[in-house]
């Protein structure tokens, strides 16, 4: 592991880091909330989760509800603003804080908070800069799953819209995992249809979306989609277990710190 | 012809072929209802693949047009700032463009809404005693519902664009801007020929139905007393109409007949000619995947023996230009990639729209028609920012969506029960005790977080999707029981400070 001198080397401090583990995560996939730890963990931080976190605040905003959403952005706040970066790993959560994060009012807090939060992929990729992870394996087919949000909110990869030079850094990071082999589906880039509140407003698209996303996967020949954003694979699993597809389902983090299967 | 169903000729009963889904209920004084709609497309398996893959094949071949290009990105911020700035002085332009046509010898009028759009049509159908009325495909036009309008003063009109020739004889509006019969299938085509030009029943050639079509139209054509074309780009320095088409039949509506109305939205203007070049090499691309549309017409000033006129419409525009988060929107110039592009547009149709204006650019403009009516479309999205990258002109489509959405949130015009549910994941995910107790097992958390999942007792997820299953702990009791050490002194249920 290699990173660019910064203050906390100058001082001898450990870098602290925040976890962020959403609302949905924490409910529903703590094994990435868990794999997301034991792999900050690996890289000599300091790293704590503020116990009395929630959510970041986003189902209510892209409702268009903000009043409803300022008393959450606000306990996010008062969480974390005591962290060098706050970790998350789920994309549309950080592109909701860095963007979207406005119900409150801006206090040099609020914009501090906002501007040193990352998702997992940026961090390892951007700030810690990480060069291996010798202790991963995962000799799998997997299709990379994109996230509407890390793609073209946080630009985690160049997008098949724009003609500029090409870059991805999830397949970065996960170039680095021993044993993966990847397959590209017919439309990469493609929502798959959770959409947040959309997934339950507009159900008939949604649905559709996701069954065609895992198709277009399986044709691929992917037995594992992988993706930083949990909210997605929730979403595209309800919708394969339903068809009874054989499709595999796993965060990032999960891969990056050694999962096997 | 006698056919019944179960002929003695045919092997086995002809199977029931799926209808083309219709479009969005009309609301009254309610709402568009764009996910009922939208549902209705979806169980029509047929016209949704065709749909989705039709338009992801010309997103497909965009895209091969944009790497052909290098300077792509450049031309899109180019044509971005020449709008911006048209925009940001589009009352000096106006007027140097009404005094440029003027000039060149063209009548010009303003309207400022719908209605008075069409009443200047119409009286300029009368003064030249005009029953007949050829037209090139026109966006503003259905916009002002002057069809309908003129149709009802006596005005027989015949729509020239292929596309729109088959929305017409079926009673339907268009439901793409480019490709406005894009939802049908060709045997849905051949199904209104034959009701309505008497085409053989069953016969879904595409020559045949083109040349049929084309036999019928080309006489209307030539007899008609008037011609009508919108305008693509207007340009001010020269008061000059261009026209893109692909099928040359905006030349023959405004070169046959003795009188040629052109109407046209005030954002169509560009200042000068040399702009025009960066829009050209974009909008075919962005629209259809080819390099220029077959013919790119300019008309300057009528021809001998003959009246030109320009209809400049406002209907609403210069309120939208007032509006600090939507202005940008009158940048458009409707090529459509954004619907090409958007996932929901693909498996939703055009006409799920309820407007003139479906997909991306639709959720944004619609509601400045009205807002109560289109007030759930914003909500048609998943907010992928798809449609703002093709935007050839860079609109900020998705962000403005969103943007929509906190508007019609203040406006008091969300569904009661989103409100409801938003109101209460507001105050459970803003406290940490309540929201602990809510999803301390799984099983209980499905009922209440995420408090979308199942915000009525309809349970939208669990339609077509498995829910999440129980994780045995969540990740916060793991936290307390494997790193308890490190934390921090902050006890549950303790609210932040």
């Amino acid at each position: 592991m290699a990173r660019d001198m910064n203050w906390w080397d100058l001082t001898g401090n450990t870098m602290r880091v925040g976890l962020f583990v959403p609302c949905y995560i924490d409910a529903f996939f703590p094994r990435v909330g868990i794999a997301t730890l034991e792999l900050l963990e690996r890289f000599d931080l300091d790293v704590d989760y503020p116990f009395d976190q929630t959510c970041c605040g986003q189902p209510m905003a892209n409702s268009g509800c903000q009043a409803e959403a300022a008393a959450t952005e606000r306990l996010f706040v008062a969480n974390f603003r005591d962290y060098d970066y706050v970790v998350c790993p789920s994309g549309s959560c950080v592109h909701h804080v860095r963007s979207k994060f406005d119900a409150i009012e801006q206090t040099p807090d609020v914009t501090a908070v906002r501007s040193k939060t990352f998702e997992l992929v940026e961090f390892l990729h951007d700030i810690l800069k990480v060069e291996a992870f010798p202790w991963a394996s995962f000799p799998h087919k997997v299709g990379l799953h994109n996230g509407c949000g890390s793609l073209r909110g946080l630009h985690h990869a160049r997008p098949s819209e724009l003609n500029e030079p090409f870059f991805s850094k999830p397949l970065d990071l996960l170039q680095k995992v021993d044993g993966i082999e990847f397959v590209t589906p017919t439309r990469p880039d493609e929502c798959c249809g959770f959409g947040g509140t959309f997934s339950v407003f507009e159900e008939a698209v949604s649905v559709k979306m996701g069954q065609d996303k895992v198709a277009d996967h399986t044709k691929a020949g992917a037995d594992y989609i992988v993706s930083a954003d949990t909210s997605c694979l929730m979403h595209q699993q309800g919708c394969a277990e339903r068809d009874g597809s054989k499709m595999k389902f796993i965060h990032i983090a999960e891969v990056l710190n050694g999962a096997r299967q | 012809m006698n056919e019944t169903p179960h002929s003695p000729g045919e092997a086995r009963p002809r199977a029931a072929r799926e209808a083309q889904p219709k479009g969005a209920a009309d609301p009254g004084k309610g709402r568009v209802d764009h996910a009922e709609a939208a549902k209705r497309f979806i169980a029509a398996p047929e016209h949704l693949k065709f749909h989705d893959e039709r338009l992801w094949d010309i997103r497909m071949k965009r895209d091969r047009q944009m790497h052909a290009i290098p300077e792509w990105e450049e031309l899109r911020r180019l044509a971005s700032a020449i709008k911006d700035h048209t925009l940001s002085h589009l009352d000096t332009y106006l007027e140097q463009f009404e005094a440029a046509a003027k000039a060149n010898g063209v009548h010009v009028h303003w309207a400022k809404d719908g209605a008075e759009h069409n009443a200047i049509v119409l009286g300029l159908l009368r003064d030249h005693g005009a029953k007949t009325l050829i037209k090139s495909k026109s966006m503003l036009t259905e916009e002002c519902g002057m069809r309908q309008a003129l149709v009802e003063a006596g005005i027989e009109i015949t729509e020239t664009d292929l596309g729109e020739r088959i929305q017409q004889l079926d009673a339907e509006a268009p439901s793409h801007i480019v490709m406005p019969a894009v939802h049908k299938l060709r045997r849905d085509v051949s199904d209104v020929f034959a009701r309505t030009l008497g085409t053989e029943q069953g016969n879904d050639d595409i020559h045949y139905l083109a040349e049929s079509q084309r036999m019928t139209t080309r006489p209307l054509i030539l007899e008609a007393d008037a011609g009508m074309t919108g305008g693509n780009f207007i340009i001010a320095e020269t008061g000059a109409v261009v026209v893109c088409t692909n099928e040359g039949n905006a030349d023959l509506s405004a070169n046959t007949p003795k009188l040629h109305i052109v109407s046209v939205g005030i954002e169509k203007l560009l200042p000068r000619t040399s702009d025009l070049g960066v829009f050209i090499r974009l909008l075919s691309r962005s629209a259809l995947g080819s390099p220029i549309t077959q013919y790119t017409s300019h008309f300057r000033s009528p021809r001998a023996g003959a009246e030109m006129h320009i209809v400049l419409v406002d209907n609403g525009r210069s309120t939208r230009l007032g509006m600090p988060e939507f202005w940008t929107s009158l940048k458009c110039i409707r090529c459509g990639a954004c619907m090409n592009t958007c996932p929901v547009y693909r498996r939703s149709g055009g006409l799920s729209y309820g407007f003139t204006y479906a997909g991306p650019i639709g959720l944004v403009i619609d509601p400045t028609f009205d807002k109560h009516k289109f007030s759930s479309l914003p909500f048609a999205s998943t907010l992928n920012g798809s449609c703002t990258n093709v935007c050839p002109v860079k609109i900020n489509l998705h962000e403005q969506i969103y943007a929509w959405r906190a508007v019609m949130a203040e406006n008091h015009e969300l569904p009661f029960a989103k409100k409801t549910a938003m109101a209460a994941a507001g105050a459970l995910l803003a406290s940490p005790r309540l929201f602990r107790a809510a999803i301390a097992t799984a099983d209980q958390a499905l009922l209440s977080l995420p408090r979308f999942a199942q915000y009525n007792a309809l349970n939208a997820w669990g339609k077509g999707r498995e829910n999440p299953r129980g994780a045995g702990q969540t990740f916060h009791a793991w936290w307390a029981k494997n790193r308890a050490g490190k934390a921090k002194a902050a006890a549950p249920g303790k609210q932040p400070s």
